[in-house]
């Protein structure tokens, strides 16, 4: 599968070393190549320094005949306009954005954007991880 | 009309003066705390401090009677956004776009945001249309007319010169509204002959660009 990753931060970095790793065709795109400093050294994939926003970047970066295109910038405008880039200008078929503002996740899943929301699941992460300690102290305190 | 627009910059700040003093209601909404700070001295009620991307802030700012958003921000991400959240959620009957990076209009159009304003564009048109040499340069879109202004200039090659217009095939809807000659500005009729170096302001149906080229000559 050929993977274009914009943003290499944490997670970029990691899904893009991870989609390596399964001998995936990978290129991150990154505003700083500094960044790419986070990719593991046998990082076999591309990568690009430059604006995703941009079309002369994203061709580079063969948006043209990638099968994925995944937004993880830190900005949530910024992933829904390259995802949107993607899907209606590039036809990519599978384009995942992260969203972190989940009112903003609502708006464009129903515009049709296949989102993940950090906020959201982390929160639950958290709840459920919390769920567990309370009930047992609730249980100890029942009269 | 209640008009609200989205991002304080310099841009935004002289809309909402403009439109207020036209006569309309308007509200400008800013993120920034210290430029808010500044325009709120200046516009009072007429500015208020949040992130118009947000569908929380639109709410509160009364999108749901606004009958034009403007969302004039420096970033086309941001802009792009609060247009689409206005539109999805608040049905805003008219939306218009600042578009800084030109190439990013197909993509909004797509998108339905239809009314896009790019001062790049605009300004280049203007730039070009000031070099000497021979020119040929979209002055305007009347996007809803389906018609361009275009601004060229009659290369002494050209095979329309020395002819009647009345014998020159134009496109249709086509029509060539100003011919200017040593500066002095001649409205055409069938009678009028190009001669090479007029410069012709045409009104042409968008997609006879290339037809009116061809014919003129033009490069």
């Amino acid at each position: 599968m050929k993977v274009v990753v914009l943003g290499c931060g944490r997670v970029g970095a990691m899904l893009a070393t991870k989609l390596d790793q399964a001998n995936h065709s990978v290129t991150v795109i990154d505003l700083s190549s500094e960044a790419f400093q986070r990719l593991s050294p046998r990082f076999r994939g591309e990568k690009i320094a430059g604006n995703g926003l941009d079309e002369e970047i994203l061709k580079r970066a063969g948006i043209d005949t990638a099968d994925a295109f995944v937004a993880v910038t830190n900005g949530d405008n910024r992933n829904i306009m390259a995802s949107q880039i993607a899907r209606e200008i590039y036809n990519v078929k599978k384009v995942l954005c992260r969203i972190y503002d989940p009112l903003r996740q609502n708006t464009f899943n129903e515009l049709g954007l296949e989102t993940i929301c950090p906020t959201t699941i982390v929160s639950d992460l958290f709840l459920n991880a919390l769920n567990g300690t309370l009930t047992s102290q609730l249980g100890s305190k029942n009269p | 009309m209640y008009i609200l627009i989205g991002g304080g910059g310099d841009v935004g700040y002289y809309l909402t003066r403009n439109l207020l003093g036209q006569g309309h209601e308007v509200l400008l909404i800013e993120k920034g705390s210290s430029r808010y700070q500044t325009l709120s001295e200046d516009l009072g009620q007429s500015v208020i401090k949040g992130d118009a991307c947000e569908a929380s802030v639109l709410e509160d700012a009364g999108a749901r009677r606004a009958d034009v958003i403007i969302a004039v921000t420096g970033d086309d991400e941001d802009n792009l956004v609060i247009c689409q959240v206005a539109k999805k959620r608040f049905s805003v009957a008219r939306i218009i776009a600042r578009l800084n990076n030109p190439r990013h209009e197909a993509l909004f159009e797509k998108l339905g945001i239809d009314v896009t304003v790019s001062p790049t564009k605009a300004i280049l048109s203007l730039i070009e249309s000031e070099l000497p040499g021979p020119r040929f340069v979209q002055l305007m879109r009347l996007k809803r007319a389906g018609l361009e202004i275009l601004d060229m200039s009659i290369p002494s090659s050209s095979p329309v010169v020395g002819k009647p217009l009345s014998q020159i095939n134009l496109p249709r809807r086509c029509n060539l509204a100003l011919v200017i000659r040593e500066r002095e500005p001649i409205f055409p009729t069938g009678d009028t002959v190009l001669q090479a170096n007029d410069e012709v302001y045409a009104l042409v149906n968008s997609d006879a660009e290339e037809e009116l080229r061809r014919t003129f000559g033009t490069m």
